[in-house]
């Protein structure tokens, strides 16, 4: 290579490429304005040079030829694969003309913007959306069920959300003097080589397990932590709730757990009243008394004392809290009622789950729950690292308070090598995550309620600024209570990745008015759109990337065809659409977003990235007791109480069971049993490939080549008794339908179950329809339905279902 | 004559995740169309007795492998250990990587040229 016309151009991977939501710092090498190599930085302390596959696939991936460069405009039928290219000016004014005239006769709330797994885009979706009105941004998959419902659910708990100490937050990472390598990890449903989702770089795991750290595997699949794990335990899909429960039950009854915590920082010395089963209130204890405030009974002066909500404290001196007991307590309105601690009822759910019980719910033998939960109790610090399966069960918000209970009670909370509160980089925030607000707003409160399901469940309308998408799928088709005419896909695929029951969301988009694709690539959701645009890789933008730490922008480092970032797109538009569009162009709302950082876009940019300082909010450790999780700056939560809420005020306001506990998921052996008999094996879905991110990928040859086909894992014993051979075509098929898939057989699946890979459509194959680039082949989602959410309307069973498996016969192979 | 110094790659394969970014790198570098790479990772599952199974991967050097001579020349580490996601690899002298191979389990040594 001659390296005089070669530059080298510095940036952070974010969005469309690699596809991850990781912040790997890049070296693009750039030669007569062509991307000719791709680097991991050796320099930024979130890869130290490494880099996976996908992003090491770049070259192929901004040049591949089927690349769109061109706005195209719909010429023939809905799917019919006729594309005229039009200029982008062309295609702006056509969207606005053709989008303003459904929000005049429809208003705004009537056009969905869907996004998938968000990255970059997730910001500038709701800008869009935003400034035209609409508060109905959706991710698509079925409740939710993919990592918000999480944050949602630790955020009931604790106020903030929380994630594995891999020293993340430190420019020296694993050498900064505070940081504490864990003595034990739970890597709980998450399998590393693949991905790294949840913005962590899963090898950072690896990495401390080279220094010591020990893991814990919970995972049905023999994974690559599970053969290396000191403990594993392979548990049947769905059941991770009553897992949790299980260690709770453990590390409870055997004193495993930090006492001082619980008294101290948690709501367990609040009463709950025995008659109604709610907590109770000091409104209820003395005239005038504030519903927000919480009671105690004080040991000291034998009488109830009131917890002051607002300025997290007692509103007596000296009070000393009962942990456990019962207590009978007049009320204001002259009548006595029997009442118990938080821990009292705590305890109480907990003690349903004895450990035999768990292991005949989980499958997973009662020695090993044990010595799992002594091990982790035991260790210090110690964390949990979770996966997506915690969302795909309709109870993921009661699995998800469970093992948020376990890190809490294990006094593992925003410690070094612990559980860590995970705010965005000086609390800057671009891309708003459940619980966060931004600098993008909608402009009146007013129009959030119009969003889809912001009525319906708690969650939806305290953090999770999303419209709910079981519902949303259904109101295109009922029009109750308003009708959907316009969808604006952007980076998203649910007719081939991220959509249940996909020939329903295929129906639902040809029902529509009017579509508008963002994407890099045809796929078989552009497909159906109207007008498609051609949107730019995270090497062909500059933007900002503010989640988690440190804080970083993208830069530019080439131009590809006509293709536009995701944020001028939608800049361009939200101009048109709202005129009084506070920004002039995208560097002055980059400005803003950073602004907090005390740094400009551009300073950032030449700074390369930017960690917040000790002492602030963003950063570690023990920030709840430095009073600095609060606006008012006072110790604690930003909870109702101001405490962990192991007993969660606000399911309670929300008429959901306030205490973690299990639920059986809907289609499993067990919910199922007639359904079992026809369908006798347990159908398990998306582990992960290490060269595809989700739909994406499957046309970068070298990526194609290493994964080629759709494969479904089936353990030898079971593929022998339905004389499956190794590398043979199958049918899985359920009530819902078929697709196929090749077997792979390995004993790295359980012999009860079958793991089926997910997001499969062949870019090769054509690309109208019926065949949709072969997306009816191999979709294992057509075996899954939509609506099946849980009750606060997070979480989807896309793990924990029910199949049948056999042979494609041969004439089926030939045709 | 005196022998020539050999070079080779130390993998402590405990540790390889099967992330193929080795692979993808060598062709990234080399140009390789999709097929070919200097490396090629080998997934390895062993069923054990008692039902027991481990899974393991392996980077193999291939044929095209030249162990990054222009890279090593410059200074710089090839291009697979370089991006190595576990960083479970490691370039050196063959007689260097045979004595550090002594200090732990599960490990190879590459020495393809
Ligand atoms: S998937 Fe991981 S390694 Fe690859 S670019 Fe994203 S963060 Fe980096
Ligand atoms: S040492 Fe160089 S040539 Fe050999 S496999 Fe690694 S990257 Fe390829
Ligand atoms: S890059 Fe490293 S961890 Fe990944 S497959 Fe190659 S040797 Fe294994």
């Amino acid at each position: 290579m001659k390296e005089e016309n070669l530059k080298i151009i510095r940036t952070t991977t974010w969005s469309a490429g690699p596809g991850c939501h990781g912040t790997c710092g890049v070296l693009a090498y750039v030669k007569d304005g062509k991307l000719v190599k791709v680097e991991g930085d050796p320099d930024h302390p979130w890869n130290q040079g490494r880099l996976c596959s996908r992003c090491l696939a770049m070259t192929q991936y901004v040049y591949h030829p089927n690349r769109l460069t061109h706005p195209l405009k719909r010429v023939g039928k809905r799917g019919e694969g006729k594309w005229q290219e039009i200029s982008w000016d062309e295609a702006f004014d056509l969207i606005e003309q053709r989008m303003n005239k459904i929000r005049e006769e429809f208003g705004p709330e009537s056009v969905i913007f869907t996004m998938g797994t968000g990255r970059d885009i997730g910001a500038w979706i709701c800008l869009l959306a935003y400034a035209y009105g609409s508060p109905n941004v959706m991710f698509p998959l079925s409740g939710i069920a993919c990592y918000s419902p999480r944050i949602a659910a630790v955020e009931t708990v604790q106020g903030d959300y929380c994630i594995l100490d891999a020293a993340q937050w430190f420019p020296k990472r694993y050498d900064d003097p505070n940081y504490k390598i864990p003595e034990c990890i739970i890597v709980w449903g998450y399998n590393i080589p693949a991905s790294c989702p949840d913005n962590v770089f899963g090898h950072w795991i690896i990495d401390l397990m080279k220094k010591g750290t020990r893991i814990i595997a919970i995972d049905p699949r023999l994974s690559w932590f599970a053969s290396r794990a000191e403990k594993w335990l392979s548990l049947r899909p769905g059941t991770d709730g009553a897992l949790a429960m299980g260690f709770l039950n453990v590390i409870i009854n055997e004193g495993l757990y930090d006492k001082d915590f619980v008294e101290k920082w948690t709501n367990a010395p609040h009463l709950v009243r025995s008659d109604t089963g709610q907590l109770l209130r000091e409104s209820e204890l003395v005239k005038g008394g504030s519903p927000a405030n919480f009671v105690v009974w004080d040991t000291a002066s034998k009488q109830p004392a009131v917890w002051d909500s607002q300025n997290v404290a007692y509103k007596q001196n000296d009070v000393k809290p009962a942990i456990e007991g019962e207590f009978r307590i007049s009320l204001a309105n002259g009548t006595t009622v029997t009442v118990k601690t938080v821990w009292a009822v705590f305890r109480e759910e907990v003690n349903n789950y004895p450990v035999k019980r768990v292991s005949e719910i989980s499958w997973v033998p009662e020695k090993d729950i044990i010595e799992a939960a002594r091990l982790y109790a035991k260790s210090k610090p110690a964390s949990i690292h979770w996966g997506v399966p915690i969302d795909m069960t309709p109870a993921i918000t009661p699995t998800a308070q469970a093992i948020t209970a376990l890190w809490c009670i294990t006094g593992n909370l925003d410690t070094p090598g612990g559980n860590v509160i995970s705010r965005y980089a000086f609390d800057a925030v671009a891309y708003a995550l459940p619980g966060a607000e931004g600098v993008i707003r909608l402009k009146s409160k007013e129009a959030d309620k119009k969003r889809i399901g912001a009525d319906r469940y708690g969650p939806l309308n305290k953090f999770i600024w999303r419209a709910q998408p079981d519902l949303a799928l259904e109101q295109i088709f009922t029009e109750k209570p308003y009708p959907i005419k316009g969808m604006w896909i952007q980076a998203c695929n649910p007719v081939a990745g991220i959509g249940l029951d996909p020939k329903r969301w295929a129906e639902a988009i040809k029902k529509l008015d009017f579509v508008v694709a963002v994407d890099l690539f045809m796929t078989p959701s552009t497909q159906l759109a109207d007008v498609v645009l051609p949107a730019a890789s995270f090497l062909e933008k500059d933007g900002v990337k503010s989640w988690w730490i440190p804080l970083q922008t993208i830069n530019k480092a080439i131009t590809v065809g006509e293709c536009k970032p995701d944020v001028e797109i939608n800049f361009e538009l939200a101009k048109r659409f709202d005129p009084d569009l506070r920004w002039k162009n995208i560097y002055e709302l980059f400005d803003e977003i950073v602004k907090p950082s005390g740094l400009t876009f551009k300073q950032l940019q030449e700074k390369g990235w930017a960690f917040p300082p000790q002492g602030h909010p963003s950063a570690p450790y023990h920030r709840f007791e430095k009073g600095l999780l609060r606006p008012d700056k006072k110790p604690g939560f930003q909870t109702p109480s101001g405490r962990i809420e192991l007993y969660s005020s606000l399911r309670e306001e929300w008429g959901l069971e306030p205490l973690p506990h299990y639920e059986e998921p809907p289609f499993t052996p067990v919910s199922q049993p007639e359904l079992f008999k026809k369908y006798p094996l347990i159908l398990s879905t998306g582990r992960r490939s290490p060269v595809y991110f989700h739909s994406e990928h499957r046309n970068i040859p070298w990526l194609r080549k290493i994964d080629p086909d759709p494969v479904v894992e089936i353990h030898p014993e079971t593929a022998r008794s339905l004389h499956i051979d190794d590398g043979e075509w199958v049918w899985v098929e359920n009530w819902m339908g078929r697709c196929q898939l090749k077997a792979k057989v390995t004993p790295v699946v359980p012999r009860w179950m079958v793991m089926a890979a997910h997001g499969w459509w062949f870019p090769e194959k054509p690309g109208e329809e019926p065949s949709l680039f072969g997306v009816w082949e191999s979709n294992i989602n057509q075996l899954i339905s939509m609506g099946a959410q849980g009750k606060d309307g997070l979480g989807a069973p896309i793990k924990n279902l029910l199949c049948k498996i056999y042979k494609v016969s041969e004439e089926e192979d030939n045709a | 004559m005196p022998e020539k110094t050999r070079y080779g790659l130390l993998i402590d394969y405990e540790y390889c995740t099967g992330c193929y970014a080795c692979q993808v790198a060598c062709a990234q570098e080399y140009g390789w169309p999709a097929g070919m790479s200097g490396m090629k990772v080998i997934e390895v599952v062993q069923e054990l007795p008692n039902d027991k199974a481990y899974l393991a991967y392996l980077p193999f050097p291939t044929e095209l492998c030249t162990l990054c001579a222009g890279r090593t020349k410059k200074g710089l580490e090839p291009a697979c250990v370089k991006h190595c996601m576990a960083a479970c690899m490691k370039y050196g002298k063959v007689e260097e990587l045979a004595q550090e191979m002594g200090k732990k389990p599960r490990m190879a040594l590459w020495a393809p040229r």
